[in-house]
């Protein structure tokens, strides 16, 4: 993941004329974005209007490529397929911040005390966190298979369900194991958020005579507001891209149930030769992509620069 | 989905946040070129590069990744002007990553593959030489292999791979045990295995074995009782691209045939939930949870090496695909793989591809030397050798082996896998809509518009 690099944001460049902030008695210190503008460039920009070409194009992935116009986006835009792969991920997207959201809160919030059995605890939560996406669903699906999996290890006919193969419970089981994943993480988020917010806000509750859940709903949750938007827009762009667990857990299958987007263009592009196509979906999720993030921001509220925490 | 971790530190701006996501989005599409010839051995790529001459790569596992280490080793030893570089993959991770080494002009100068359709795209792409003329000098080399084979190496008139190793003829196993338990016999007739699903569920024991989560192993099915009940004619006018080919009588009968047996109970139960890649399907049959199987000759010998007793003991055994009442197929036609397929890369400089022939060509220490043809043979495989009746004879598993060589030979028509045969977009659509079909969630006719759809692209 070269990209990865490139993430490193440019230095904040001033907007509207005014001096940039980062403006020193010595000069502007606006080359110190060079390095992280390169990557940014090389890996981010220049694969992006690549794809926007190709997806202008037909191509099967060697061989000559030629001009399409837009006869691949009126095809895509046109196959029933494609919509019920983005369907399928905003449910996806739907239920799994159901699930983590408030597992993650729950969890980063108890991990956030200092007791030594919750630090212990802490440990094994984070478990999942070490293990790599491959590892998982390999697992999973070996845990899964209806005659040499969980069921037979323990014992309990009740586990030999069609996990993966019926088309309904199979999102089920996704979603679950995504949660199993990525739950740990975003807990970690939240527990740092908790262990932001100044211990005087308790104490004031307490004098006040508010109980352990009222301090909950009432102190914790709204300061882990920003959390919240963080590890939200972290959820939602992450099950926009969401691959490598499904991919090896379920390939798509069975039929199309689990196809999402990213799978859909993985398949069309990687399987079925179709650059073209797969460029269309590819540019799809990246609106998308940058839609919903711009979206969650806004739902931070214009004054996010003001404190949270006046008074103290 | 690491790379999200870094956004944590730039949410804060909406600006800066358009610039973060950017990445996360043209990684999703660009992280899939990664498995490109990048990571490749060193110099094992564009034929000329390291100190090799050519190069090679080839699928990682046993027993086969041994046989051509060692078939590899011994060229190089009596060639040192024309060494080979041998680099192994997974199976899956190959095709991508051939794919990509082909599109960036950085093929391997021996390209391995299947035949087929994929082949076809390569050819008519000019990624890999015609070698009709050379097999025409060296008829000795284009005799060494069954005839039969070379179907799925010609692209219009023109051969373009030499078939080499083995056979993979789709066989239908049963468990001689099961069957003397319940007091019947195989089915011969497509009627007798409907009887026999019955029979095996009355008595609690699940009737066949399918990973069907794999889909090509659901299509295997699909593939004989096309041929069984319209004879190779109904794929071939698919294969040609016939209009409405797939909603032919033949067509449609097969579909509805599968779905009875599905509705009858014959797989499984879950077993949209059972991969091939884990080999659970196999292990179904050979801890004797299941009756029947069908599957390729390839896994006679994973049962021999994990069922313990199950193979040595006769409890496994296996006939020709059961017949269709009134159906056009000859019981003696197969389906499967014909054989594996080398081509040689049109991007490989011209030293390169002498060696790449030269050890195409070689009998002593070539692709297909004598030893390498015995280790085959001794590992339980359908070599496609010609000449080998008495080596096979003095196999171990002379039973099995007589029995799939025999049909290889005999087969009025061989049937490629219909993944290899059609082209990529057409086979993808295909799987899907078989898994569909198994699932019952679509029917016949549902499949054969569907399918109809790909049909000249």
């Amino acid at each position: 993941m070269s990209a990865a690099a490139a993430t490193a944001p440019p230095a904040p460049v001033g907007r509207g004329g005014r001096p940039p902030r980062g403006a020193t008695a010595a000069g502007s210190v606006w080359w110190m974005t060079l390095p992280a503008l390169v990557m940014f460039v090389a890996f981010g920009v220049v694969p992006l209007i690549g794809v926007f070409a190709l997806s202008l194009t037909t191509w099967s992935g060697f061989g000559a490529i030629t001009a399409n116009g837009l006869g691949n986006w009126r095809s895509v835009l046109a196959d029933p397929g494609m919509y019920k792969a983005l369907g399928l991920t905003f449910g996806l997207m739907a239920v799994s911040w159901l699930v983590q959201t408030p597992l993650s809160i729950l969890l980063g919030t108890f991990t956030a005390g200092r007791q030594r059995y919750r630090a212990f605890l802490a440990v094994l939560y984070f478990l999942p966190l070490l293990l790599s996406a491959a590892a998982i669903s390999i697992a999973y699906k070996a845990l899964l298979d209806p005659n040499f999996g969980l069921a037979e290890g323990l014992g309990l006919p009740l586990l030999a369900q069609n996990w993966l193969g019926d088309s309904t419970l199979v999102l089920f089981v996704v979603i679950f194991v995504l949660s199993w994943q990525y739950v740990p993480f975003h807990s970690l988020i939240y527990q740092g958020g908790v262990r932001q917010i100044p211990a005087s806000l308790y104490e004031a509750a307490q004098i006040d005579g508010a109980g352990t859940v009222r301090q909950f709903f009432s102190i914790t949750l709204p300061q882990l507001k920003y959390t919240i938007i963080t590890s939200s827009t972290l959820m939602v762009v992450g099950s926009l891209t969401a691959f490598d667990l499904i991919w090896i857990l379920t390939a798509g299958g069975p039929g199309t149930s689990t196809r999402i987007l990213a799978l859909d263009m993985y398949l069309r592009g990687f399987r079925a030769d179709q650059m073209g196509p797969a460029s269309v979906i590819a540019v799809i999720i990246v609106l998308m992509g940058l839609g919903l993030a711009l979206l969650l921001q806004r739902l931070g509220g214009k004054d996010r620069a003001s404190s949270q925490l006046e008074g103290l | 989905m690491e790379i999200t971790v870094d956004q944590t530190k730039t949410s804060r701006r909406s600006f800066l946040t358009m610039v973060a996501m950017a990445p996360v989005a043209a990684a999703a599409v660009s992280s899939c070129g990664t498995s490109g010839p990048s990571s490749s051995s060193g110099g094992s790529t564009g034929g000329g590069g390291g100190n090799a001459t050519a190069s090679m790569w080839y699928l990682s596992g046993e027993p086969n990744e041994t046989i051509k280490n060692e078939n590899i080793s011994s060229w190089n030893d009596a060639n040192p002007d024309q060494t080979l570089d041998i680099t192994f993959f997974q199976n899956d991770a190959y095709k991508t990553k051939l794919r990509t080494a082909i599109g960036a002009g950085q093929a391997p100068t021996l390209i391995y593959g299947w035949g087929g359709g994929i082949l076809a795209s390569y050819a008519e792409a000019d990624q890999v030489l015609d070698l009709t003329s050379w097999f025409d000098e060296n008829p000795d080399v284009k005799g060494r292999v069954l005839e039969s084979t070379y179907g799925a190496a010609t692209v219009d008139g023109k051969i373009y791979a030499l078939p080499n190793e083995n056979a993979s003829p789709i066989i239908f196993y049963y468990n001689r045990d099961l069957f003397e338990q319940v007091g019947i016999e195989p089915p011969a007739t497509w009627d007798d295995l409907m009887a026999a699903v019955q029979t095996f569920n009355d008595n609690d024991i699940a009737p066949i074995a399918l990973g069907g989560q794999s889909r090509w192993t659901s299509m295997m099915w699909l593939e004989y009782l096309y041929d069984r009940v319209g004879g190779p004619e109904v794929f071939n006018a698919i294969y040609a691209g016939e209009p409405d080919a797939w909603s032919a009588p033949g067509s449609i009968q097969a579909l509805t045939m599968i779905q009875e047996l599905v509705q009858a109970g014959g797989f499984i139960t879950g077993f949209e939930s059972i991969t091939a890649d884990s080999n659970a399907d196999i292990a179904l049959m050979y801890t004797g949870r299941t009756a029947m199987m069908l599957h390729g000759s390839w896994t006679y010998s994973g049962m021999k090496g994990d069922g313990g007793d199950f193979v040595p003991s006769g409890s496994l055994q296996w006939i020709e695909f059961p017949t269709v009442e009134g159906g056009a197929g000859d019981p003696k036609n197969m389906v499967g793989n014909p054989a594996q397929y080398m081509s040689i890369s049109t991007a490989a400089d011209a030293e390169a591809q002498e060696a790449a022939k030269a050890y195409l060509a070689d009998p002593e220490n070539g692709i297909m030397s004598d030893s390498v043809i015995q280790a085959y043979i001794d590992s339980g495989q359908v070599c496609i050798a010609t000449g080998i009746d008495d080596l096979i004879a003095e196999s171990e598993d002379a039973d099995f082996l007589q029995f799939a060589y025999g049909l290889v030979q005999d087969a009025p028509n061989f049937q490629q896998s219909w993944d290899q045969a059609l082209s990529p977009a057409t086979s993808e659509e295909l799987l899907t809509n078989i898994d569909q079909l198994f699932s019952l969630s679509i029917t016949p006719q549902q499949f054969a518009d569907n399918m109809n759809q790909t049909l000249g692209q």
